[in-house]
């Protein structure tokens, strides 16, 4: 197993004991009624293995975004442990990432995991061309040599099949499409293990969505790492997934293959999604 | 006190002994920002209260001051500042850098090497090195705290894409013993290379910034460079100076009405050459 | 041979499939119910019966697309090793669908941007054989199922139901997995296509693959297959 998410919870507010068990799927809430908290994730466990490409899907509001922020540790869980293959403490048992030292906790975002948002801002610095947003995660893995810095950074721009031509110019003289193809050669630069794409095509036309799937389905085979894609569209997880778990009130309410997810759906709620595809 | 009923060194014990502990924090931390309060002097902020504030917390009657400016002993500047020093403290003076014991400077490294048991005290206008990539205060903390200069390497990444090397001339970032990144204030690339393995005890002092940061003798301190490129300092391309004739010293260029001229910028070493021509029977 | 009974490839037990329905006031619908075979390496197994029997759903509960309410579909590795598809974890699965079963779709799945040739040459690539050498198969391929050259480099879009389902057979054969489930090869075909396949099917059978595949033509049925089951609406005959 490469990641293992036990019991993660996310609780906006004061919390109390009774949150966890007072809102979620059953409860059809995700404000606990005693604190009027809001429980963005209610006790989520999943695995996932080396080569895996895991979906989450849900409606605004489900949790699903926040979820792989805490992964990634944008914010941070207010409980639950995350285990990463490989990261131990010095007797060679596993580590909680979640209780990493900052510098540690820095060095799984530079070497470990990257992140690519609907939003190029989050995920790209403006004020770099774009061959220095991906040149900062190659610094951030330890090289220093200006020209392998150079000629990777010229590599990867060519994998997500831009002219090498435009490597310095910057973020905004880039369409929507171009910058989340910036974001993922910036995101590849550093060899992750795992990539985490939240909602990467969502407002992109649907011509530049395909061509970005198919591009990050082509670098996820030719790499090997695992990947969890966050989307609230079925097509974009039918396209790129191959396990799904579907997310609501910021619980986990099904889980499984995604052709099983898709044809087969046992849950209520993810029926109910399945059906409304358009 | 002394006859005009001033403080030895101008400052009050408590004074005096808030900023030597910051220093003492800034020496055991090489390249780390220590805070301080920074105490109303009688020159503007800007004109070096900073330095002024560390040479007047360890100065005792027995140290030798040197001031420069730019190099230059003479400049006003200078003058004035080693004047109220001598004035609060009965220190001796000198413009020899071998005979000093605190040479206090403004953004130049003095061309005779230091040793042992000499004090070089920089005046300092920005002690922040991430100012220009993070303008965000909590965040350059983290940075520090993370020895995260990613941001630093990513802007001479660009610059060294766009224009084959570093825009940066004075200012030149530095790493200080392997770990904090620092700005060695306004000194040229030229004097980068004498901050390494000093035998001197090297402080920096910011009073408008309010921020002191030490280079402990013998440290190692390293340009912020590529593993595969050089780091590439002025280069006066063979002028030499027109007093003294010095071709291998860092010169400033003066624009006369008889045209352009170079001298050196340390007066001192010029004034040392100037010996050694006249010993020599040479003009 | 000795005499111990020599292991199957692939054992169904006992297998039931019904959908809950829950946007419809949680009505079942009725999918299958105590499913039983068995399956050699070299075997092919048809499975006929009249539209809606649930053939398809045997299928794919045996590829795990649906979950079986209970039974088991034990299949042997190649390894050795056995594993019961109803409940083994989804890891192992997507495992076993890499390596070592694959399931034929009824309606080729149209990947637009790709064209047939590459369509078909794609599984060679994934188990490393080269682009060149993987093209040139899959031209033959095709070339044996009919398909005019003029279409190779063009994306199936545009295709006749027959000439696609001709593509996603091609795909689904060329790089045989251990197990291979087929969901009416040669629904869409014309007698001369359906020869093709059926003997490409036989080739197959001949390379030790098994194979369950859905019939609807009791000729075809008594041409390649070893075994026959028929599925009626409620229970296997």
């Amino acid at each position: 197993m490469l990641l293992e998410l036990h019991n993660i919870s996310k609780i906006f507010g004061t919390g109390c004991p009774e949150c966890l068990v007072l809102t979620g799927d059953d409860a059809e809430r995700a404000i606990c009624p005693r604190c009027h908290s809001v429980i963005a994730v209610n006790n989520v466990s999943l695995s996932l293995g080396g080569d895996e490409i895991l979906g989450v899907v849900g409606e605004s509001g489900s949790g699903k975004s926040t979820l792989l922020q805490i992964i990634y540790q944008d914010i941070t869980a207010t409980a639950g442990e995350i285990y990463f293959n490989g990261i131990t403490e010095r007797s060679g048992a596993r580590t909680n990432i979640l209780s990493l030292s900052p510098s540690r906790t820095s060095w799984i975002r530079n070497h470990e995991m990257s992140m690519i948002y609907q939003n190029p801002h989050l995920g790209l610095n403006f004020n770099f061309s774009a061959g220095g947003n991906i040149a900062e995660k190659i610094l951030g893995s330890g090289e220093k040599r200006y020209a392998t810095i150079r000629q990777q950074a010229l590599h990867y721009f060519g994998k997500i099949e831009m002219p090498t031509s435009r490597i310095d110019d910057y973020p905004d003289t880039f369409s929507g499409g171009q910058q989340q193809r910036i974001q993922i050669a910036k995101a590849l630069s550093s060899s992750p293990r795992l990539l985490l794409l939240d909602e990467p095509t969502t407002g992109l036309d649907v011509s530049v969505q395909a061509r970005i799937l198919d591009l990050t389905r082509a670098l996820q085979y030719e790499m090997g790492f695992a990947m969890i894609v966050v989307s609230h569209d079925l097509g974009v997880i039918n396209h790129l997934t191959d396990l799904t778990l579907v997310m609501k009130n910021g619980s986990l309410v099904e889980y499984g293959l995604t052709d099983q997810i898709l044809e087969d759906p046992q849950h209520p709620y993810t029926q109910l999604l399945v059906s409304s595809k358009l | 006190m002394n006859e005009n009923n001033v403080t030895f060194g101008f400052f009050d014990e408590d004074a005096k002994k808030e900023i030597r502990r910051a220093m003492l924090k800034a020496v055991a931390l090489p390249g780390y920002i220590v805070p301080f309060a920074s105490r109303e002097m009688p020159i503007a902020r800007g004109w070096g209260t900073g330095g002024l504030q560390i040479t007047l917390s360890i100065i005792t009657e027995e140290d030798t001051l040197k001031v420069i400016d730019q190099g230059c002993d003479g400049s006003v500047n200078a003058v004035n500042i080693r004047d109220f020093i001598l004035q609060v403290t009965g220190a001796d003076e000198t413009t020899a850098t071998p005979e000093a014991t605190i040479i206090q400077t403004r953004h130049r490294v003095p061309e005779h090497p230091l040793i042992e048991n000499q004090t070089l005290v920089y005046q300092v206008p920005y002690p922040e090195v991430l100012t220009t990539v993070e303008p965000d205060t909590a965040r350059q903390k983290q940075m520090h705290a993370n020895v995260d200069y990613a941001k630093l390497w990513v802007l001479l990444y660009e610059d060294t894409s766009q224009f084959g090397d570093s825009r940066i001339s004075a200012r030149y970032p530095v790493e200080v013993n392997g770990h904090f990144v620092m700005d060695p204030s306004p000194i040229p690339k030229y004097d980068i290379p004498r901050l390494s393995n000093n035998p001197a005890l090297q402080l920096f002092g910011a009073g408008r910034e309010k921020r002191i940061y030490a280079i402990p003798p013998y440290t190692e301190v390293a340009p912020l460079k590529f593993s595969d490129r050089d780091f590439a300092v002025e280069d006066f391309g063979g002028k030499r100076c027109q007093r003294c004739g010095a071709s291998d010293v860092y010169l400033d260029e003066v624009h006369l009405d008889t045209g352009v001229s170079y001298f050196c910028s340390d007066t001192y070493y010029c004034d040392t050459q100037m010996e050694t021509k006249d010993a020599a029977g040479t003009s | 041979m000795s005499d111990r009974v020599q292991q199957y490839k692939l054992t169904v037990s006992n297998l039931s499939k019904s959908f809950k329905l829950h946007n419809r006031g949680g009505t079942r619908v009725h999918g299958f119910a105590d499913i039983h075979l068995r399956l050699q390496c070299g075997e092919l197994l048809a499975l006929s019966g009249p539209s809606g029997a649930g053939k398809s759903s045997i299928l794919k509960t045996i590829f795990r697309t649906y979950l079986a309410d209970r039974g088991s579909v034990l299949f042997r590795r190649g390894d050795g090793s056995t594993v019961d598809l109803v409940s083994c974890k989804e890891s192992q699965v997507l495992d076993l669908r890499k390596r070592e079963i694959a399931f034929v779709t009824q309606f080729l799945k149209i990947l637009p941007r790709i064209s047939a040739l590459d369509t078909v040459a794609h599984p060679l690539i994934e188990i490393g054989e080269t682009e060149e050498n993987a093209r040139e198969q899959a031209r033959n391929m095709l070339d044996r199922l009919g398909i005019r050259r003029e279409l190779f480099e063009l994306s199936p879009l545009t295709f006749s139901g027959g000439e696609q389902q001709r593509v996603n057979i091609a795909r689904g054969i060329i790089a045989p997995k251990e197990l291979i489930l087929l969901d009416e090869p040669t629904a869409s075909l014309d007698q001369k296509s359906s020869n093709v396949v059926l003997e490409l099917l036989g080739d197959l059978k001949r390379r030790g693959i098994a194979m369950v595949a859905i019939f609807h033509d009791q000729k075809k049925i008594d041409l390649i297959a070893d075994h026959a089951v028929t599925v009626t609406r409620e229970e296997k005959q």
